[in-house]
């Protein structure tokens, strides 16, 4: 029972990164984004679900979680717990600034054939359907860890890098902007508009790049929580602008969970044909 | 002495400006804030501030903070400060507190004088007041006005704060 458990957990992260568009969204929901001083703490709910804020499906792991403080240095998760349905961790804010808190990922997956049998590359060993290997009853599938792994003799190999990013911002004090200092690699945020200072009568404004340049045409989805108590989603499937700008007009106050992702066949790793990219943040948009 | 160059423009306005310039001289003008008594089983003081923002643009300064300056227990008064959510994001989140002549110590309901600064440079505000109370709610009430003040201005809130007048 509890190895199924963590069978369709994994593949549900696995499918949760490789196609962000996926109903099943991860997220991460800090109790404030905004405090006064440095004593206090923000304590953040993560899980994977359809609808956001509601957790009903599976809790992310804290152990995923990396706290990036406004002077570069890792800060550290206190009391972590995982639930049923979601996870929940402390992080005391004491340095002022922004802070980044989240989940960083950055993969190769994909298949290969050896002796006309077929291996996986990261699959953690899922079933790979009917009648191949890893199917019930059949042998257990064959996979590797690592790009290195791979035989020199395989054919067929196919392979594509994930890369993906799940972040809050927690501001204490003023704002600061070193936890968005672009690394040049994969898609990221170039905020024009600070995510922690976002309110409902303002538009919110986002460069998106990737590989340091902007993503023009990138999609992005943008959805405010408490679906529960509307008739519909309301989310927003917006685009970024030739300067990879994007323009967000926020509908009500509250939490937003916004989703960029992009694919493109400039995969850092040599032997891997395609990219995909993700980058999710929650952020919290004020009554004016 | 520039004003007589407009006067052939505005003759009507030429009187109000003479009257308003002789009335006060140099600026001294002041803010009225009402704090109204609320009937409610828990009341706690209200945090309220009170800051210029240049019409035209650029830092917001901030007239009076009163908040809990010296609250006992674990926990300091200046946490909820964030709760006057727009003038944090104006501005309070880089001030130093408590600041001299600025900050005080909540107030019970009630009207309170407070002076403008002396020094601000001539040109068009807008004077907003912020208020927000523990179990309570949150206001904010803006008014107009221009330095120097020769002619004052008001504006109510509806629960968490009374009139707002300069004059």
């Amino acid at each position: 029972m509890r190895y199924s458990h963590i069978l369709i957990a994994s593949a549900s992260l696995a499918a949760a990164l490789a196609s962000p568009a996926s109903a099943h969204r991860q997220w991460l929901l800090p109790s404030t984004t905004t405090l006064a001083g440095t004593s206090e703490y923000v304590t953040v709910d993560a899980a994977v679900s359809n609808d956001l804020f509601y957790p009903d499906h599976f809790p992310m792991s804290p152990e995923q979680v990396t706290v990036w403080m406004p002077d570069g240095a890792t800060g550290k998760l206190e009391n972590p717990a995982t639930g049923r349905y979601r996870s929940t961790f402390d992080v005391k804010i004491d340095k002022p600034g922004t802070w980044k808190i989240g989940t960083q990922r950055s993969a190769v997956m994909g298949s290969f054939k050896v002796d006309g049998q077929e291996w996986r590359l990261g699959g953690r060993g899922r079933p790979m359907g009917a009648g191949g290997p890893g199917a019930p009853g059949g042998a257990p599938p064959r996979a590797v860890a690592s790009v290195a792994e791979i035989p020199a003799n395989a054919t067929d190999v196919k392979l594509t890098e994930v890369q993906s990013g799940n972040y809050i911002y927690v501001t204490a004090d003023a704002p600061t902007k070193t936890v968005f200092t672009a690394t040049g690699k994969g898609l990221e945020l170039d905020p024009i508009t600070h995510p922690d200072e976002l309110v409902s009568n303002e538009e919110g404004q986002f460069r998106f790049l990737i590989d340091g340049k902007p993503a023009a045409g990138l999609k992005v989805t943008v959805v405010p929580g408490s679906k529960k108590f509307r008739e519909t989603e309301e989310a927003q499937e917006l685009t970024t602008g030739a300067d990879g700008v994007l323009h967000v007009k926020w509908p009500v106050a509250g939490m937003y969970w916004i989703n960029a992702s992009a694919t493109d066949n400039k995969p850092s790793e040599k032997r891997a044909t395609e990219r995909r990219m993700s980058y999710t943040a929650t952020v919290e948009v004020m009554a004016p | 002495m520039t004003t007589s160059k407009v006067l052939p423009a505005l003759p009507l306005l030429a009187p109000l400006v003479a009257a308003g310039t002789i009335a006060s001289p140099a600026a001294a003008a002041t803010v009225s804030v009402t704090i109204p008594r609320i009937n409610v089983a828990e009341y706690h003081r209200p945090y309220v501030v009170g800051w210029l923002e240049p019409i035209a643009g650029g830092t917001a300064r901030t007239v009076f903070v009163w908040y809990d300056v010296k609250k006992a227990g674990r926990e300091p008064g200046t946490k909820w400060l964030a709760d006057l959510r727009t003038w944090w994001r104006k501005g309070g989140r880089s001030m130093q507190l408590p600041a001299d002549g600025v900050s005080g110590a909540t107030r019970a309901p009630g009207t309170y004088q407070v002076a403008l600064p002396s020094n601000l440079p001539a040109g068009q505000y807008v004077f907003k007041v912020e208020a927000a109370r523990e179990t309570g709610g949150r206001e904010l009430v803006s008014v107009p006005v221009t330095v120097p003040v020769k002619k004052g201005g008001s504006a109510s809130g509806s629960a968490e704060l009374g009139a707002v007048t300069i004059r």
